[in-house]
């Protein structure tokens, strides 16, 4: 498979220029900012494009603020009822396609993620309001389930004629003194993806929920893990993992989380941040109103997660617990080593592209490396400028319009709550040391010179990419699998993961390389054509021909 | 059956104008059936003597989907049919939407059939066009005629421009055509003329100069139409005029919106003559 033949052919220019020559020049204009040649310069990657409209016709891979809210951020939770406000279908397709799993536990705890709620709106609810509707099935949910919280989703009619969903939210919590009623206004047409989405789910589950827990948690080292959502298991990953070190996970925002672990999110002495997009101002106002410091991590790749690990143990700062993550590491590493040294004979210089996410696209190139396969193209769906360039372009980012349409919390310390987990010298030492906080640097640094970053990629130019470049393997969603699949390139799930998982820690790990290994080895894409279609045993015309 | 639709600026008199123009052409053995489509279901209060009927959408939302056309429909004064679309109150809800459902509703149940007889169908319509659900009565070819209520007012000027822009946009893919102005006077300062010279730039007509007469408030009171109250005062020979007036409208065009510059200016060069 000589993988430099088939780059030889085309300069990267060239290839942008080939995916912008069928747009009308407007378009065109517009796409060729959100098309970047990564030059992967340090701290001078040229600006892209992100976090704007999708220009109408054109197929966007994206999902609605809705998805990003109530399937990706509330859904993980498995003892809040997500209650949808709105047709039928907003509730029914949104319902168990993320394969985020949730384990209830050996007691049987509170579990709602197999029933679907809905207050299934018709005609007359949308001409007389649904108010009412909403009201009478908050009060159904509670009286069958008497859950400790209700999550209430505004779907897009409810946005157009205005339900006041909050305001039943607020009554009905007020009725019920024992139950957590708040509600989300995230209507599918807000933003322009469902990083919107997401940004409204974590504010009101950092007003409503974050720091009511009354459960005093004693464990040593204890931190919360966000931006991690259960993908086929990846949390459980984890947390075994964290477990073996001694590490406490107190609440992971939001993958296999409970009630508990969100109002108790508030008692942890450090953030993890996994998924950079999805929570990043959540680990921003934990620490304002908290004081609880918080550090980017990474559990996809063998690697990233054991210099994960380090980095927690350092925060920490205890002998014991450093000796424990290397004692941990050391036991998982062999595993990994002899899945990883028999899969590279075959998966070494194969190349892959990546169009996943706000973190995925960039954290999943860690697996590809140990794998000696080479990214030739990624990109996020909903990613934000600071998600690409790194943390310090935040303070130029542009607020436009469509930002300034979701709302933005204030936080301040909290006058009892508030206590610096570490001093502003510790924290210095600690940055002395090689231990950053708040920062990303984002995906262009980690990839190669010449490779294309393409924000916000579409249908026409995903299979463009891949008609030019050829890649063994090609990473997206669901939207985008067949169609991939049929011109003859192999094609992974990364939202869902097909059936796989866990990819995250050390199992993970070992789950991924031979899950890839088996797609860029086989022979099956090679037989798209049946064999009479290449070299039909019999030719022959017609008489009249 | 011809159908019309009544548009105007909220408050202008439609409701009012409709009605008594409808007495008129029901005087004059016109089978008609007027169709209000105001959430206040309000637009047959003079014809049926009081605000006795059942709307279309809370009919639907009682009786579910087995509703016949009588359940809806009332006879008013004349022998004329009366129904209300209804909708939500104020502030909750979409009553576009619950127009578009009514309208569909009658057509449905054969409101609007051959068998009925109707000469006539009015559409009395909320305000401005305000939404895709105030602008059905425009669509598919739902009324065919539209005829706006004004005054020598500038807002009611402008709302008349602003509902020609809406017919434009419908009349461009479909039958829609506008019929006329009826100025409903405000006694401004020069009225007739300047409506005469919207009516001119829009590239339609005035069809009939309604003067202000308290008589119209008197039959209200009264829960009646003028012609009803009093058949024989000088108030009832206007509405009559304007139901002759429409009954032998041949005038129908795509009209030509004014910028707004232009309609400005036309308030100043009439509103300046006597002064």
């Amino acid at each position: 498979m000589g993988r430099t033949e088939k780059m030889v052919q085309w300069e990267p220019n060239d290839i942008k220029g080939k995916l912008l020559e069928k747009y009308p020049p407007k378009v065109a204009r517009k796409r060729a900012k959100q098309i970047m040649i990564n030059e992967a310069l340090e701290n001078t990657t040229p600006e892209i494009t992100a976090n704007v409209r999708t220009i109408p016709g054109i197929i966007t891979m994206r999902g609605c603020t809705y998805a990003g809210c109530k399937g990706v951020i509330m859904g993980p939770t498995s003892d809040i009822i997500n209650l949808v406000h709105g047709p039928v279908g907003c509730s029914f397709y949104a319902w168990l396609t993320r394969r985020n799993q949730h384990d209830a536990g050996e007691k049987g705890e509170d579990n709602y993620i197999p029933y679907s709620f809905t207050t299934d709106m018709q005609d007359s609810d949308i001409i007389f309001g649904g108010e009412k509707k909403l009201e009478a099935a908050i009060q159904e949910a509670y009286d069958t389930f008497h859950p400790k919280g209700i999550a209430v989703f505004a779907t897009c009619p409810v946005g157009l004629i205005g339900d006041d969903i909050h305001a039943v939210a607020k009554k009905m919590k007020e009725k019920f003194g024992d139950c957590n009623v708040f509600a989300f206004s995230c209507e599918g047409y807000k933003g322009v993806s469902q990083s919107a989405g997401h940004h409204i789910a974590n504010n009101q589950v950092f007003t409503h929920l974050v720091g009511t827990s009354e459960n005093e948690k004693t464990d040593k080292y204890k931190i919360n893990l966000l931006g991690e959502y259960n993908i086929g298991g990846d949390g459980f990953e984890i947390d075994r993992v964290l477990k073996k070190c001694g590490i406490t996970n107190i609440a992971t925002f939001s993958g296999n989380s409970t009630y508990d672990q969100f109002a108790s999110a508030n008692q942890a002495d450090l953030s993890c941040v996994m998924c950079h997009r999805s929570i990043n101002y959540v680990a921003d106002m934990l620490e304002t109103k908290y004081g609880i410091p918080w550090i980017k991590i990474n559990f996809i790749g063998a690697k990233a997660t054991a210099k994960s690990l380090r980095k927690i143990a350092q925060y920490f700062g205890d002998q014991e617990l450093i000796d424990k993550v290397e004692e941990v590491i050391a036991e998982e590493m062999p595993a990994v080593k002899a899945a990883q040294e028999s899969v590279l004979p075959r998966t070494e210089g194969k190349t892959a592209m990546i169009f996943v996410g706000g973190s995925r696209a960039h954290h999943y190139q860690e697996l590809f490396e140990e794998m000696g396969m080479k990214t030739l193209s990624a990109g996020y769906e909903f990613g934000h400028r600071d998600d690409y360039e790194g943390r310090h372009v935040i303070p130029n980012l542009k607020v436009d319009a469509d930002s300034r349409n979701i709302e933005e919390i204030e936080v301040e310390a909290d006058p009892e709550l508030y206590n610096p987990r570490k001093t502003a010298a510790e924290i210095e030492a600690l940055e002395k040391a090689g231990l950053k906080f708040k920062e990303y640097e984002g995906l262009n640094p980690a990839m190669d010179e010449g490779t294309l970053v393409i924000d916000d990629l579409n249908q026409y130019e995903a299979e463009k990419l891949v008609e030019l470049l050829k890649p063994d393997l090609f990473c997206a969603g669901i939207k985008e699998k067949y169609s991939i699949q049929k011109l003859g390139v192999p094609m992974k799930q990364l939202h869902s993961y097909d059936s796989g998982g866990p990819y995250a820690g050390f199992v993970g790990a070992v789950n991924f390389y031979n899950e890839i290994d088996r797609l860029v080895s086989s022979k099956i894409w090679s037989y798209m054509k049946a064999p009479w279609q290449k070299n039909p045993e019999l030719s022959a015309t017609y008489v009249w021909e | 059956m011809r159908k019309v639709a009544i548009y105007g600026k909220g408050g202008i008199g439609k409701s009012t104008t409709t009605q008594n123009t409808v007495a008129g052409l029901a005087e004059m053995g016109r089978k008609v059936m007027v169709v209000g489509c105001d959430p206040k279901a309000d637009s047959t209060r003079l014809l049926l003597g009081g605000l006795a009927q059942k709307s279309v959408l809370d009919t639907l939302r009682e009786e579910g989907e087995d509703v016949e056309l009588d359940d809806i429909r009332k006879l008013g004064y004349g022998d004329t049919w009366c129904v209300e679309s209804g909708g939500p109150e104020p502030g909750v809800g979409c009553a576009g939407r619950g127009i578009i459902t009514s309208i569909n509703m009658l057509e449905s149940l054969g409101a609007y059939e051959e068998s009925e007889g109707l000469d006539f169908a009015f559409y009395d319509v909320l305000g401005d066009v305000v939404c895709g659900g105030f602008a059905m009565p425009i669509r598919d070819g739902k009324a065919e005629e539209i005829y706006i209520v004004c005054s020598g007012e500038m807002m009611a000027m402008y709302a008349a421009n602003n509902i020609c822009k809406g017919i434009g946009k419908y009349a461009q893919s479909g039958s829609v055509r506008l019929g006329g102005l009826i100025c409903n006077s405000r006694t401004v300062d020069n009225e007739k003329e300047m409506i005469e010279e919207l009516a001119k730039k829009l590239g339609t007509q005035m069809i009939y100069f309604v003067p202000r007469d308290n008589d119209v408030q008197r039959a209200e009171i009264n829960r009646k139409t003028v012609i009803e109250w009093n058949g024989e005062c000088t108030q009832a020979g206007e509405y009559r005029g304007l139901a002759k007036a429409i009954d032998e409208n041949t005038n129908f065009v795509i009209p030509t919106p004014l910028e707004i510059e232009e309609l400005e200016q036309l308030l100043l060069d009439f509103g300046l003559l006597e002064a």
